[in-house]
């Protein structure tokens, strides 16, 4: 449905989004994430075509944001990082001047304003001025505005940023509910937002991809490399070096620190895709060492996302 | 097509709902009445050239200051990234912020009417020169509304784009009066540039094609220039 080939922009010297190649399917739920300054935004911005690309070409369908920028944007509904409306406009005011520039019907407005003020929850605040919502509200107006004309795309920057947490839950309620359906792009730096919503994410760093999957996929091509946390009382580090790097598969321990009560805390590191976790209880077990803690640390999107951005720094 | 006047009403609603337009519109009715009336009863003649020859060194900084948030407010504000992601076009944008400021400076004009209804009341006024009159002030409001539609779209400071904007209007009006500065051989070069020039032509009811010309173009001009000035902005 979108196809993206070769997208780069600069900004002055600076290059912002370098050489991106991207596919998007109809229906699915996309997550961009990417540290500050990633070029997040200004990918979606171009995609928005408020945005020039310096090089390469955005496809969406049939068009090119190039020849016929005009029909897609009627097909894309654009949520801006910070949801900059006329703030002295009132909220139904403003929806139902968003209605008329994105060519609803007149007998269409109305109906369509109600459902979209039931969705989004605004039917308390339709006679405000929109200077005076509150952050997570004004968010609210922007999905609204967003959704006007029911796009086949929505693009979303950082919708849940300033949300409370039942919002929050709420907006990914919405997002799921769109994209079943929809074509939804967001960006985002919440981790477990992206986890708990999309079909697939895009980790963006330095302007260029630098993951692209499912869930699933992202946590099988990273490392694989396990590591396994033990709090020990009663032991000598010398020792327990020597009894863990015995264990097969284990290639490093390493001490983090002696506490004043005498526990010691270190971790193992192992690049054997077997669990090692029943080896090292019972090589412990023929000893007197008691066991505080024992923890396998598990590969999270977090860990991913770290390992992936840090790489490149 | 229409797609401008949904831009056109909503600017022209933010006018009417907060206080710019009532403030402006005074202020423009108190200097013009108080300037116009202050010598019209020692003349002691029923026409309004004292009004006309008034009018575009008031419209040089008055209509600078209903056209500089046009642009200025939005790019300020950032509701610009937004009006460029709705299905619009830059001539829609610009014509229909063009048209809200140029109307506003109509409503203006329009209560001034009063003017001359007064004077025909007590005396016998001669409605050609004033007919002309206005169908000149309305071109010249054009013009100025065009280039404070331009310097709005220059910056995100609404008082930059008020002195930037006024600064051209008042050159535009004063040039024909420095004409003694300038050598002999452009002389009619730098009179043909001045906006009070053309404006007195038009208001002693003379309609010559070279003044709707220099209007016409000076608007088109300034509209192309904010279109580029936009173009260039991302």
């Amino acid at each position: 449905m979108i196809h993206v080939e070769n997208l780069t922009k600069y900004y002055d010297n600076f290059c912002a989004v370098d050489q991106l190649n991207i596919e998007i399917n109809k229906g699915e739920i996309l997550g961009l994430l990417g540290p500050n300054g990633a070029g997040k935004t200004t990918t979606l911005k171009m995609l928005t075509g408020y945005s020039k690309p310096s090089s390469g070409t955005i496809q969406v369908n049939d068009y090119n944001i190039e020849n016929n920028p005009l029909e897609i944007k009627q097909m894309i509904g654009y949520l801006p990082e910070s949801s900059p409306f006329y703030k002295d406009m009132l909220v139904y005011d403003y929806l139902e001047y968003v209605s008329k520039i994105k060519g609803i019907k007149p007998s269409d407005r109305h109906p369509r304003l109600r459902y979209l003020a039931d969705l989004c929850g605004l039917n308390h605040i339709m006679h405000k001025a929109i200077g005076e919502l509150s952050k997570g509200l004004n968010q609210r107006v922007g999905l609204a505005h967003a959704m006007m004309n029911d796009p086949e795309i929505l693009i979303l920057d950082e919708p849940t940023q300033g949300l409370d947490p039942n919002q929050i839950v709420e907006i990914r309620h919405i997002i799921k509910k769109i994209g079943q359906e929809k074509t939804v792009i967001f960006s985002t730096h919440i981790l477990s937002e992206a986890e708990a919503t999309c079909d697939r994410i895009i980790i963006i760093n330095r302007g260029k991809i630098v993951a692209d999957g499912n869930t699933a996929d992202l946590k099988q091509a990273a490392d694989q490399k396990t590591i396994i946390q033990l709090s020990l009382l009663n032991a000598e580090t010398e020792f327990v070096q020597k009894t863990l790097t015995a264990i097969e598969g284990i290639n490093q321990v390493e001490q983090i620190g002696l506490t004043d009560d005498g526990v010691l805390n270190i971790k193992a590191y192992s690049n054997s895709t077997e669990d090692l976790r029943e080896k090292i209880y019972k090589a412990i077990k023929a000893t007197d060492w008691v066991i505080i803690e024992f923890l396998q640390e598990a590969k999270t999107l977090e860990t991913i996302f770290r390992d992936l951005t840090r790489q490149i720094n | 097509m229409w797609q401008f006047t949904h831009i056109l009403k909503k600017e022209l609603k933010d006018y009417f709902i907060s206080p710019i337009a009532y403030i402006v519109i005074s202020i423009f009715l108190i200097i013009t009445g108080w300037f116009f009336f202050s010598t019209f009863f020692l003349y002691d003649q029923a026409n309004m050239r004292g009004f006309f020859s008034l009018l575009p060194i008031i419209f040089a900084f008055v209509i600078p200051a209903i056209t500089m948030r046009l642009f200025a407010e939005e790019l300020n504000m950032g509701s610009y990234e937004i009006l460029l992601t709705m299905p619009v076009t830059f001539s829609d944008i610009i014509f229909g912020k063009f048209a809200a400021g140029f109307i506003m400076t109509g409503a203006m004009l329009l209560l001034t009417l009063a003017y001359p209804i007064s004077i025909a009341f007590i005396g016998d006024l001669d409605w050609g020169p004033v007919i002309g009159g206005y169908l000149g002030a309305l071109l010249l409001g054009g013009t100025f509304s065009a280039i404070g539609v331009f310097a709005s779209s220059l910056t995100h400071n609404q008082i930059i784009a008020f002195i930037l904007g006024a600064a051209i209007c008042f050159a535009l009006t004063l040039i024909d009066k420095m004409l003694f500065f300038f050598p002999e051989s452009i002389l009619n070069f730098v009179e043909y540039l001045g906006a009070d020039f053309h404006f007195r032509n038009v208001a002693r009811g003379i309609i010559d094609s070279r003044d709707l010309i220099y209007f016409i173009s000076i608007i088109f001009i300034s509209l192309y220039s904010t279109y580029l000035a936009l173009q260039k902005k991302e």
